[in-house]
């Protein structure tokens, strides 16, 4: 099953309201993204936990209907 | 908690310093992105422990649960959960992977 980027970004959002999302379709099939997402909620947290952040905000779409989501999260430069 | 399989999640990570969940075996990974661990575990040279989630249900979902992660790969260095496939090649490439395998004491090959 594929997902929409735009779907992805929206769930992000909606769950960390101040990131920047660029999401790119990797083989324009739907099912395998990058996306990198910069927010300063993740100011102090460590990777796993910024990744967990954003896995929570796809609720469980990840590892399911999103098969590879290659991941690439950061605070913004200070 | 007396879940079995995290009890043995919790002895497994325990008893080898590094531990790779994976799909399929190093020699044969059946998933690119467990691939891509194996191979950058082979090229810092270090000797981890793997278990294969596809021969074993109930650790494929139970792994999930224990590190609050939705996929595989996993690697867990001296107990503590590093990350997934992404992770770890970001680690890798800024050199951060093979300091922080040094500084647990976790040898490496020569860059």
């Amino acid at each position: 099953m594929a997902m929409d980027a735009g779907e992805i970004e929206r769930l992000i959002k909606q769950a960390i309201p101040d990131a920047r999302v660029n999401i790119e379709d990797l083989r324009g099939d739907g099912d395998h993204y990058a996306a990198t997402v910069i927010s300063a909620a993740f100011i102090g947290k460590t990777r796993v936990q910024q990744h967990q952040m954003v896995y929570q905000a796809l609720r469980g779409r990840m590892g399911d209907q999103l098969h590879a989501l290659a991941l690439q999260t950061a605070a913004p430069p200070g | 908690m007396t879940n079995p399989v995290v009890q043995r999640i919790q002895q497994d990570i325990t008893d080898n310093d590094v531990v790779l969940y994976m799909k399929g075996t190093p020699v044969f990974p059946q998933c690119v992105f467990s691939a891509a661990v194996v191979q950058v575990l082979s090229e810092l040279g270090v000797k981890f422990k793997s278990f294969d989630v596809l021969t074993d249900p109930s650790l494929r979902q139970g792994i999930k649960e224990f590190s609050n992660w939705p996929t595989i790969p996993q690697l867990y260095v001296k107990g503590e959960f590093i990350g997934g496939c992404d992770i770890v090649r970001e680690m890798y490439a800024t050199g951060e992977l093979r300091e922080m395998l040094s500084t647990r004491g976790i040898e490496t090959v020569a860059a």
